[in-house]
């Protein structure tokens, strides 16, 4: 579905990603874990096409089609779908209207009629008890006032609303308490399905005891350093980044 | 296409102008120029009474005297108020009394601008009257409007079918002598609506008046007087638009409301007048006068979208005279290109428990001017007067404008005075993330502008809002920064 070959990007003049090479299929779930300013971010903007991130080499198919050269709404018209580590506010446009105006726009590109007011309450109710949204929230303004938990929360709620084909994570979850992690991760578990993937961008290896990971990768200093089965998060958790640090000819302080 | 700020500011400049179309119809045109003789003129074509040619040579004598204003933020080449035509009508049958009677050149017109009139009738149960450069030519819905008493009609019609009404009230909410463009607009004004509620009614349906400049070269000066009897309800629409012009065209109308003992009067304005071109030549300067008094426990309105005009000077203001009275102004301005506003409200407290409330909505893009500028005066009698004021702006890009001049006069210790204001720009973040949705950067912009500006466009009748939401997304097409 995914394939990432030497992929380098810059911004402000400045490589943070010197070269990633990732392959996602259908059906897989993948971690990326790394310390803070590694990049992980970064990666998941290029991938959704932020335009301040200049791409200064490699290439990134994604089924079939050169995803660089697509802007950022047909990317996720093509179903590529972020969730941001840092959601953003809408003053004014409730979250229901802009979830409708998304997902109608991605049902025109694709020739379909727009969605009836009926299928769309009945999704809308649907999906969002899978991760348990307040019904408030649907009505209130984009992220408006949100907790961090919520907008979180309402980040997987789109996605769940919108079913793309691949979905990146980011960081979502920091700042969820143990009950909402479990939650968010209960609605990425129910999505997944043998026709999707989702990439996992995670800090710290907590999440992945409630979503398994297919692979791990660590990202450090704009490089995939490691890769390897779910036991390599655990190994992570026990050692800290300063093991993958010192591997990469750091020194650390002790 | 993908999000770039610079190389959609450049877009701006690709935006057209929709209803900038010519009608070809005769017109009958006054000589250019001003001088008492024009006015005669207009008056004798009119068939005045002799008070009203009085009234508007007496209001000459005045401007004579004036200065044009010059402390709003606005730039711009003074007219030469010899240069223009002071009367033009669209030459037809006089006084149509059908649609049938309406010139078919003039009523493809208004199929243009979207509102066919046979429509209107069927449709939305919205009475219309249509004044195209200075003449009203038709009005609909008079007869059912008129079994409860209400009179919706032309100004001209007003003063020959009402006139005590017209003298009775005429200048008395913005005398003569109130400012330059006043004057000049009592002077010369060829025509506009007119409406009278009487006591105890609710106008059940709403009153609209689209004007349209068409013929060059012509000033348009409407004269709007709205009058809502003791415990009557009105709500009026005015909408406008203008063709592409090379040269400025001059519009400077008045509007007067007065809301008697417990009416209320909601008055609201889509203005799109022609913006000029991406020099900023050809735009509608629009010189506005609107205000209205309150008497006891009555309410007025003002909802206003502005999204058009090179040029808009504009305070609709409420005299809060009465105990108990209420004013309210609801504003959003919308600038882009080269164009500059000045608008905002003046709010006068004099009766007892007065209030007042205002939220503006500044927007602008490309290399625009916009500024509010607002006066809450509470007088020293004006016990417990209150007042609310929110005045946010949002730019796009940095190459404009957005500026703030409140001004509160309070006289009396109990009032109580609020004012807020806020600065915004549209995000790249907000953009990114409606493109990451599956929405492009046009779409969102306007999705994010129509955000912000819900509070006030809720305040618009239903069809109005509707209209106003496609207005601002097609004023902002390809504008962001
Ligand atoms: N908009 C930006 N401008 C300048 N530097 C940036 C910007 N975004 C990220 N960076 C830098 O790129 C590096 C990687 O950041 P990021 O991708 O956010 O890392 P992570 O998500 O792994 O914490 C950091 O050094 C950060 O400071
Ligand atoms: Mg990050």
């Amino acid at each position: 579905m995914l394939s990432i070959k030497g992929l380098k990007a810059e911004i402000e003049g400045k490589e943070i990603l010197s070269g990633i090479d990732l392959e996602v299929k259908a059906g897989e779930i993948h971690a990326i874990m790394g310390p803070n300013g590694s990049g992980k971010s970064t990666l998941a903007s290029v991938l959704a096409g932020r335009e301040e991130y200049e791409v200064t080499g490699g290439s990134v198919t994604y089924k079939g089609k050169d995803l660089l050269e697509m802007a950022a709404e047909d990317r996720a018209r093509e179903g590529v779908f972020l969730a941001f580590q840092y959601p953003v506010e809408i003053p004014g446009v409730s979250n229901i209207n802009f979830l409708k105006t998304a997902l109608n726009e991605i049902r025109t590109s694709k020739g379909l009629e727009p969605i009836t007011a009926k299928d769309f309450l009945a999704r809308v109710r649907e999906r969002s008890a899978l991760v348990e949204l307040d019904t408030k929230l649907k009505n209130r303004s984009v992220n408006e006032g949100f907790s961090g938990g919520e907008k979180k929360r309402n980040e997987i709620f789109q996605m769940a609303m919108l079913e793309p084909s691949l979905s990146v994570l980011d960081e979502t979850d920091s700042g969820l308490d143990i009950d909402a992690l479990r939650i968010v991760a209960n609605g990425v578990n129910q999505l997944k399905n043998e026709t999707n993937a989702t990439i996992v961008v995670t800090h710290y290896q907590r999440l992945l005891d409630y979503i398994i990971p297919d692979f791990v990768h660590v990202l450090y200093q704009g490089r995939i350093v490691r890769s390897g089965p779910k036991e390599l998060a655990m190994e992570l958790e026990e050692k800290g980044y300063d093991w993958i640090k010192e591997e990469n000819g750091e020194t650390v302080d002790v | 296409m993908a999000y770039k700020g610079d190389d959609l500011l450049e877009e701006v400049t690709n935006k057209d102008y929709e209803y900038g179309f010519v009608t070809d119809i005769e017109s009958d045109l006054a000589p250019v120029g001003l001088n008492a003789s024009i006015i005669r003129l207009i008056s004798q074509k009119k068939n005045e009474p002799e008070w009203l040619l009085e009234w508007r040579l007496k209001s000459f004598e005045l401007w004579q005297k004036m200065t044009e204003p010059e402390w709003a933020h606005i730039q711009y080449p003074r007219p030469d108020f010899q240069s223009f035509h002071y009367y033009a009508a669209p030459k037809q049958k006089k006084n149509p009394k059908s649609l049938d009677e309406v010139d078919p050149e003039l009523l493809k017109t208004f199929d243009k601008l979207g509102i066919s009139l046979d429509e209107q009738k069927k449709l939305t149960g919205v009475a219309v009257d249509i004044v195209v450069d200075s003449v009203s030519v038709a009005t609909t819905f008079k007869a059912k409007l008129a079994e409860l008493g209400i009179i919706f009609c032309s100004f001209s019609e007003a003063v020959q079918e009402h006139p005590q009404l017209v003298q009775k009230y005429l200048g008395t909410v913005v005398p003569r002598s109130d400012n330059f463009y006043a004057a000049l607009n009592s002077a010369v004004f060829t025509d506009g609506s007119f409406c009278y509620i009487p006591k105890g009614v609710r106008c059940p349906m709403e009153l609209s008046t689209y004007f349209r400049i068409n013929e060059a070269k012509t000033g348009q000066f409407e004269r709007t007087l709205v009058i809502a009897d003791e415990d009557s309800y009105v709500s009026y629409l005015e909408g406008c638009t203008a063709p592409m012009r090379d040269e400025n065209q001059l519009h400077a109308a008045v509007v007067e409301l007065i809301a008697l003992d417990g009416a209320e009067i909601k008055y609201s304005t889509v203005q799109n007048w022609y913006p000029g071109d991406d020099e900023g030549k050809g735009g509608v300067y629009n010189f506005v006068t609107k205000r209205g008094i309150c008497h006891n426990r009555s309410t007025i309105s003002w909802t206003q979208v502005e999204t058009g005009s090179a040029i808009t000077w504009k305070y609709p203001s409420c005299i809060l005279k009465g105990d108990h009275a209420v004013g309210e102004f609801f504003s959003v301005a919308l600038t882009n290109k080269l164009q500059q506003a000045d608008t905002g409200t003046k709010m006068i407290h004099i009766g007892k428990n007065t209030k007042s409330t205002i939220i503006s909505k500044g927007i602008s893009a490309g290399k625009s001017q916009n500024s509010y500028r607002g006066l809450v005066k509470i007088g020293k009698n004006a016990e417990n007067a209150r007042n609310f004021s929110q005045c946010d702006s949002l730019l796009m890009g940095d190459r404009c404008g957005a500026h703030t001049f409140p001004y509160i006069e309070v006289e009396n210790p109990s009032a109580q005075v609020e004012h807020e204001a806020t600065t915004s720009k549209i995000g790249e973040d907000q953009i990114f993330y409606c493109n990451q949705r599956g929405i492009d950067t046009e779409k969102a912009i306007s999705l994010i502008v129509n955000g912000y500006a819900k509070e006030v466009l809720n305040k618009l009748p239903m069809e109005f809002a509707v209209e106003a939401q496609k207005l601002l997304a097609i004023s902002l097409e390809g504008s962001v920064g």
